[in-house]
């Protein structure tokens, strides 16, 4: 309730509605959480699910951006994003079971080694 | 109207936190799902309607079910029951379940509402198909491409399990 008064009363004084920045630092703040997740674990489900958060941060800020403009483009560029990264999860999870079916493990590191 | 924009990109990134943090995988992609319903919600205020049904559609439906039957597959024969049993525990699902029933809550306040937020002019899906279809035609069919690619890959990949059958045989004989 008290948030919709608030809402209220910003809309009627500024009819700017939220600004890019924001949006923006949302999709960096998703973006660095995303990368944290990358760096830090080792497991490689949270390694592939780390690089979905990515691309949706980055597909957010084309969105966000889009918004600002009022143009197509965003959402155009997002959906070409959905595409890679439907592409991108299904082979990097086909590599998965077939190194948990090769090494019994999910761990990033089992593999580090080459045969060469 | 805006708030709705600031309350689901706090629950975006709650959500993503626990996703990074989690130990166990399902719960994990439990989370992920609510991120990415909530950067749909995000999407919806800013304006952009299309893309955030996409991102339900393709993203947390299509992609997060590929993750699903993966883990399915990963867990065959490890004492799953047990597990199960384990996770139907209140503790597990009580936090996704109240960051999606927030966002409820906040779709029916748009819906309550009616439309964007006040500023954002809505990009209809008409304009994106016009543009992807108009200036982005070359894009489209490249992401085709990539598309096939990455069907004609992963069926390789799938398939290099059938052409060596027999390690599984040996492996049985093994642990047998």
């Amino acid at each position: 309730m008290a948030g919709m008064k608030m809402s209220a009363m910003r809309t009627a004084e500024a009819v700017a509605a939220i600004p890019m920045h924001h949006g923006l630092v949302l999709a960096a703040v998703l973006f660095a959480l995303g990368l944290i997740g990358i760096l830090v674990r080792r497991n490689l489900i949270f390694i592939l699910m780390s690089i979905e958060i990515m691309l949706n941060a980055a597909g957010l800020a084309f969105v966000v951006a889009g918004a600002r403009w009022e143009q197509a483009d965003g959402q155009v560029m997002l959906i070409f994003i959905l595409a890679v990264a439907a592409v991108e999860v299904s082979v990097g999870l086909a590599l998965l079971l077939l190194l948990h079916r090769r090494f019994q493990t999910l761990d990033a590191d089992a593999v580090s080694k080459m045969r060469g | 109207m805006e708030f709705t924009f600031y309350l689901s990109g706090a629950i975006a990134v709650a959500a993503t936190l626990m996703v990074i943090t989690g130990l166990n995988a399902v719960h994990a992609l439990l989370y992920l799902i609510v991120s990415l319903l909530a950067v749909a919600i995000v999407f919806y205020v800013l304006g952009a309607p299309f893309a955030a049904a996409l991102e339900v559609i393709i993203y947390a439906g299509a992609i997060m079910v590929l993750f699903v039957f993966v883990m399915m597959m990963l867990n065959l024969g490890k004492a799953a029951a047990a597990r199960e049993q384990d996770w139907l525990t209140p503790g597990i699902w009580a936090g996704p379940a109240v960051l999606a029933s927030l966002l409820l809550a906040e779709l029916g306040y748009i819906f309550a509402q009616g439309g964007t937020a006040a500023g954002a002019v809505a990009v209809t899906a008409k304009e994106v198909g016009i543009a992807l279809f108009g200036p982005y035609l070359l894009g489209v069919e490249l992401a085709s491409l990539l598309l096939l690619a990455g069907l004609v890959g992963a069926c390789h990949l799938g398939r290099h399990e059938d052409v060596h059958h027999g390690w599984d045989e040996d492996e049985r004989h093994e642990n047998g």
